[in-house]
């Protein structure tokens, strides 16, 4: 057994690939799981967490974040949306009368960074919209993964393509749940779980390390409460 | 933190907020308690502990004006202040719906560019004061951010600045090649006064952390205008209170 956020942090591993350089932004405990996750089986890439509380890998303050991203130090990075449209525009401003907190260096990092992955856990017409009340910012994302299903971008059609469904979701729901349209080719497999190796390095040693600054996180998730 | 209780307990009002490069609970503070009247930020977040609710609620009715902005466009408008230049290009940004929104910023071709090659350029901003609270101050006037070096650009933008600080230290920490790397200089700061933990709720690098506890109260209290005003009365109204007499 295992929980959902665990699943994603397998999944954002494996999307993470190759890189030699992730960073992850504010309030993104998923991410960061999938990163170490990563980092712990491949000890050379390089995770900066910006936001990190002890030895946090800036020393230029927090533009240094985005003068890397702008020079091209830095391969893979995370963003969210309260809305999310079939375009790839993501929203983090307003919608239906409501304000969010705001975009965050979303409009620099997306056009800039080479691989950007949209990750929304919450899956729903609410969430991913047919097109957002306010672009953000605009970008080619690498993927766009949900709590429940896992779409590739593809770059010419400026389209998402259905890649895999998690574990108990079906593509009539995902297509139910979905404000946009998206390619959906026949067969669509279900999404891997993480492996027993994976499961024991999230536990462990990933665990540890989230607890350091996602505190409420890792509590609700692993049971974890952050060393002092 | 100890100068924002202080602005609310005097009533400060028509604050105009700048976020670098996002606010978090001193706005909402004193959004919640009326000081407000715009906010120029990236973003208004209390981190892991969620929105932050009074702002939520103010923008959602309208009670403050908001410049939104990205948080690179910031650091880069108050680096031309730091230079002295009126403006400075930045990548990116260009299709988001902030280009339209902010009327002051404006793209243009690059100028150095033999093809079509726009960009964004936004203008220098100095704000009027800077506020930050510090580890340290030392006898000569100077300060010591450590690794905080966006607020090194805030002072170096701002046309005063006024820090809180944790300790004194005795002598001149530009005497010190350690120290002297993470000083804001007495050239920029106009004044210091000390404030032990005068960051709390929120912490100090080495000194003390981040109150999670007392921030997840805060966002559930300040839920509702009353909880907030609870809130106000316990932890920022409290010295007030107590000077006023029975």
């Amino acid at each position: 057994m295992y929980k959902k956020e665990e699943l994603l942090a397998g999944v954002i591993a494996r999307l993470i690939g190759e890189a030699r350089h992730v960073a992850i932004g504010a309030a993104s405990p998923i991410p960061a799981s999938g990163a170490f996750l990563l980092k712990s089986e491949k000890p050379s890439l390089r995770v900066s967490l910006h936001q990190r509380r002890r030895a946090n890998p800036f020393t230029e303050g927090s533009r240094e974040l985005f003068d890397l991203a702008g020079q091209g130090r830095i391969d893979v990075f995370f963003l969210g949306g309260a809305q999310i449209d079939g375009e790839a525009n993501i929203n983090l401003v307003r919608a239906e009368g409501r304000r969010f907190p705001g975009s965050f260096g979303s409009a620099f990092m997306y056009s800039v960074i080479p691989r950007t992955i949209l990750f929304r856990e919450e899956h729903s017409r609410r969430a991913l919209v047919p097109r957002v009340e306010f672009v953000s910012a605009r970008g080619d994302p690498a993927a766009l993964l949900t709590g429940k299903a896992l779409f590739s971008w593809q770059k010419e059609a400026r389209r998402f393509r259905l890649e895999s469904v998690h574990a108990g979701h079906t593509v009539e729901e995902i297509r139910a749940d979905t404000g946009f349209v998206f390619d959906s080719p026949a067969g669509v497999s279900t999404t891997p779980a993480p492996s027993a190796r994976e499961l024991a390095l999230l536990r462990g040693r990933v665990a540890k390390e989230i607890a350091a600054d996602f505190p409420e996180f890792a509590a609700r998730v692993w049971g974890l409460a952050a060393s002092a | 933190m100890e100068v924002v209780r202080a602005l609310i307990r005097r009533k400060a009002r028509n604050l105009r907020l700048l976020g670098v490069p996002v606010l978090g609970l001193s706005a909402d503070l004193l959004i919640g308690a009326g000081c407000v009247a715009e906010v120029e930020t990236s973003a208004v977040s209390l981190g892991e502990a969620g929105l932050a609710p009074r702002f939520t609620e103010a923008a959602q009715k309208g009670e403050i004006k908001i410049r939104d902005a990205t948080c690179p466009a910031i650091h880069t408008a108050l680096q031309a202040s730091e230079k002295g230049v009126p403006f400075m290009p930045l990548r990116g940004v260009l299709g988001s719906d902030l280009v339209s929104e902010r009327g002051d910023w404006k793209v243009l071709q690059n100028p150095f560019a033999g093809s079509e090659d726009p960009i964004l350029y936004v203008p220098a901003i100095a704000p009027d004061v800077a506020l930050f609270h510090a580890r340290w101050a030392d006898e000569a006037g100077n300060v010591w951010i450590g690794r905080r070096r966006e607020l090194a650009s805030l002072a170096h933008a701002a046309k005063r600045t006024f820090v809180t600080f944790e300790e004194l230290r005795a002598g001149d920490m530009l005497e010190d090649e350690l120290l002297a790397p993470g000083v804001v200089s007495a050239v920029y700061v106009e004044a210091a006064a000390p404030a032990r933990r005068g960051a709390w709720p929120l912490g100090v690098a080495q000194v003390y952390g981040i109150d999670d506890a007392h921030l997840a109260r805060y966002a559930r209290e300040a839920k509702t205008r009353e909880g907030f005003l609870r809130y106000l009365d316990e932890f920022v109204c409290t010295r007030k209170k107590s000077s006023l007499p029975a």
